[in-house]
């Protein structure tokens, strides 16, 4: 399943790359592929933006805008100002969200 | 018995070799200490000879500056007297456990059900648990899947044991969710290893992961608090591989020299992960969303809506049954029970048919998908029941407008539970729909303004 195309703003810098092979045992949508010791976007659409790769690339090679793909947390981000948080935070009751 | 004391005798056994040691830890303890006819848990003793058994050291070493330095440590294990009370276990096999006859039934009914005893360890006791899931484990599940009970189903962060772990084992680590726990220990099945169980509130491990609460720091402060590095002689962690989200692997082996392995998403490929030496194939290191998983998410999808039901139900019973006159409950409810039924529909359509249909119904967005789903269901139903006949024309009209709006909305919330949907996408969606929805519940509430201002006769 896919949803929208040519809107995730993951990007990576190939020049950077070690070709380690960390973003293709993190990343849970197949995105990543290593070709030739090097790692390769083959599959960007599938991209669902959580930041894994990112946050686990220790040579800066790849950036993503990471966060929840959820409607009712962007929506309750929109209505309070802050960050789209998932109502599923300790302290709330109940939430449906994740 | 203290973490030092432990850490001396395995250095003692280390260092001998498998030369006698002359040493009989019952006679230094004054007798009255650990029985050491039970055996006891030396996670770093390289010397695999002596576990198990009566560990008396006699020492033998020619070298007499040597033999005094043993001897000192010895003293010194003699005066601290601190020894633990032993462990009470009723599985006496497990070489870990510490056997002791005059035990504790107080004990015992601590532990929690999913617990089937205690080991002693240089961390501290350490629970064993059972890999096999009780009737409740079940009944906890349902539960959580359904409710806002999932809001307390949690267990305390720390190490745990399945099966008769040694310093080889692997090392699992797990949110303190108790579901996520459970379905870890339930595919540790026939397998010896330790779990780690991380303070995550209570939530499962994605979720835990992108807020960060299973995060870098909470990993390396309790590798660290377990004293992790004590317990195997090996320095490799297995994560989810959900956690990446979390976790910087290069910190946590920086500061805990413990090297993150992120295993596969699905516990239920562990068994074959640790088979194939941690190497992942492309399947387990994907995420699936199968007509399944979506089924067990839609209880929660269902029910926060269901909640605000009532109060949808009120409000179209007061607009149909208010008159100059007061409230006309007959008339209420003859006039409003199609709408309190086509709201039902909707809410099904949007948060059961659309998520579990997903792939079939046509659209990458979801609010398209759900606007679909709600007006072929609004449609069928309606034709079934026959409800919207020759009705007022703008009843009609608010009918098409709003009940399929409804479900798109409802459809929406589910990008929350899917494991595709990035927030960009989710953004972009928003800001095209939201503005439509707001449109429509306006334009629904003018219409039906007007249809009670042509009932009453005032135009």
């Amino acid at each position: 399943m896919k949803y929208l195309t040519n809107v995730t703003t993951l990007k990576y810098s190939i020049d950077k790359c070690v070709g380690c092979g960390r973003c293709v045992e993190v990343c849970p949508r197949g995105v990543f592929a290593i070709t030739d010791n090097i790692a390769a976007v083959t599959d960007k659409d599938s991209c669902l933006e959580c930041g894994a790769c990112a946050r686990n690339c220790d040579y800066n090679a790849l950036s993503v805008n990471a966060g929840v793909g959820c409607a009712s947390a962007i929506i309750n981000g929109m209505l309070t100002g802050g960050e789209p948080t998932c109502g599923c935070s300790e302290t709330s009751g109940e939430s449906g969200c994740c | 018995m203290t973490h030092a004391v432990f850490r001396k005798v395995s250095q003692l056994l280390d260092s001998f070799k498998g030369e006698e040691v002359n040493y009989d830890v019952n006679k230094s303890c004054g007798g009255d200490c650990i029985p050491w006819t039970s055996t006891l848990f030396f996670p770093s003793i390289k010397n695999r000879h002596y576990i198990g058994k009566r560990i008396i050291m006699v020492d033998r070493t020619k070298n007499e500056e040597e033999s005094m330095q043993k001897i000192k440590l010895i003293i010194h294990l003699d005066s601290n007297d601190k020894v633990r009370g032993p462990v009470c276990s009723n599985n006496s096999k497990s070489f870990p456990m510490m056997e002791q006859k005059t035990c504790c039934s107080a004990e015992k009914k601590a532990l929690p059900l999913w617990a089937t005893g205690t080991i002693a360890t240089p961390a501290g006791t350490v629970l064993k648990i059972s890999s096999s899931w009780t009737r409740r484990d079940y009944l906890g599940m349902v539960k959580s899947r359904m409710s806002a009970f999932r809001m307390h189903y949690s267990i305390a962060a720390g190490l745990y044991a399945v099966g008769e772990p040694t310093m080889d084992s692997e090392i699992f680590v797990s949110a303190n969710y108790k579901l996520s726990f459970d379905v870890l220990r339930r595919e540790l099945k026939e397998m010896d290893a330790w779990i780690l169980v991380l303070d995550t509130k209570g939530i499962n491990v994605w979720c835990a992961a992108g807020k960060g609460t299973f995060g870098t720091d909470e990993l390396i402060k309790r590798i660290l608090e377990v004293n992790l590095g004590a317990m195997v002689s090996h320095r490799r962690i297995i994560l989810p591989q959900l956690s990446a989200v979390g976790v910087r692997a290069g910190i946590v082996q920086k500061k805990t020299e413990f090297r993150v392995s992120f295993g596969p998403v699905r516990a239920q490929d562990i068994p074959a992960y640790v088979r194939a030496k941690c190497k992942k194939t492309p399947e387990m290191s994907t995420i699936r969303f199968s007509i399944f998983d979506r089924l067990i998410l839609t209880p929660m999808e269902i029910n926060p809506v269901m909640k605000k039901y009532p109060w949808f139900a009120a409000t179209i019973l007061l607009v149909f049954g208010i008159q100059p006159s007061g409230i006309l409950f007959a008339q209420a409810w003859h006039n409003g029970l199609p709408f309190l039924f086509l709201g039902f529909v909707s809410i099904i359509a949007g948060a059961l048919l659309t998520p579990v249909l997903l792939p079939f119904v046509p659209f990458r967005s979801f609010a398209i998908k759900g606007w679909i789903v709600g007006i072929l269901t609004s449609l069928i139903a309606t034709q079934i029941f026959n409800i919207i006949g020759k009705q007022n024309i703008i009843l009609v009209i608010v009918t098409w407008l709003f009940f399929p709006a409804m479900s798109s909305y409802i459809a929406l919330q589910f990008t929350g539970a899917t494991t595709f949907t990035g927030i960009s996408e989710v953004k972009k969606e928003l800001k095209v729909s939201v503005p439509l929805y707001i449109g429509v519940a306006c334009i629904s509430t003018i219409l039906m303004v007007l249809f009670k201002i042509k009932e009453w006769g005032l135009l």
